[in-house]
């Protein structure tokens, strides 16, 4: 059973096994001269303003919020997708409940303005 | 070679979901959430439930993480990082214990027959995981799975209200 998986799993293993050597190395042969400038935190090549943890706005939030909102509704398409022949017009009027109820939702958030960015 | 690869991967878990209770930093919790999520998708796939390994590293570890890594830039970590627990330790000691009395109590206790229900496993390798699922979803759960989307359009409209300014 777990032969089928067995590419996943060596592609986590290389994956971890590649991060973690790169790391290793890069601390191990790598040349150290650190200055104070160097070892600034990086921010796209600007002056570091201020520390970063501050308290984030809640327009953050929201965003992903509503993303595992209508994540969840993608979640339920799928299996929805694999039988949708065999449910034939009733799986089709079932999955559009679904889909106008929280289409209603998607309408509300879009008249609040939920999805600009004030 | 099965029962070994379960071994590691709950001992994995097991770790990384004690690391998610003792870290200092929020951040290093949630981290080791992931690496527990993953496991626990690792344990789904080896009871033959693709699917829900597939929304388990989705939801879970993609979107609810996402979720939880903004609580913790929503709130200024810096204070919370370095202050005890008080008696969180003693209490969940021995909710643990007593969940564990439970398990063995339940294993040993006789009613447990072995008699096996309708899906078995031969079933689910014959017809498949994902359509055994959608299967009463759509027919047996149809109500429920309607009532999931008035659900996530109450979440929708309580995002809303909570976290804007001005409506």
């Amino acid at each position: 059973m777990l032969g089928a998986y067995l590419p996943i799993i060596f592609l986590v293993v290389i994956a971890a096994v590649f991060g973690f050597a790169s790391l290793c190395f890069s601390s191990l042969i790598g040349q150290k001269k650190p200055s104070e400038v160097k070892l600034a935190p990086y921010e796209c090549g600007c002056e570091p303003v201020g520390s970063a943890r501050e308290r984030f706005s809640v327009k953050f939030y929201i965003i992903a919020m509503l993303f595992i909102l209508f994540d969840i509704e993608a979640v339920f398409l799928y299996p929805w997708a694999i039988i949708y022949k065999k449910l034939g017009m009733f799986g089709v009027m079932e999955m559009a409940v679904f889909i106008v109820i929280l289409f209603v939702g998607y309408i509300y958030v879009w008249k609040k303005g939920a999805l600009e960015w004030e | 070679m099965e029962t070994i690869f379960f071994t590691i991967v709950a001992a994995v878990t097991v770790l990384s979901g004690i690391m998610v209770v003792t870290c200092r930093n929020p951040i290093n919790s949630a981290l080791s959430l992931i690496l527990t999520f993953f496991c626990i998708a690792t344990l789904y796939v080896t009871l033959d439930a693709p699917f829900m390994a597939a929304v388990q590293v989705l939801v879970y570890a993609g979107a609810i993480m996402v979720l939880i890594v903004f609580v913790i830039m929503l709130l200024n970590i810096r204070s919370e990082v370095g202050r005890r627990y008080t008696h969180a330790g003693i209490i969940g000691t021995v909710v643990g214990f007593l969940m564990l009395v439970l398990t063995f109590n339940f294993l040993n206790n006789s009613s447990l027959t072995g008699a096996k229900g309708l899906i078995t496993t031969d079933v689910i390798n014959k017809i498949g995981h994902t359509e055994l699922i959608a299967r009463s979803m759509f027919t047996d759960f149809l109500l429920p799975f309607e009532i999931t989307s008035i659900l996530l359009l109450v979440a929708i409209i309580g995002a809303v209200i909570l976290s804007k300014k001005k409506i």
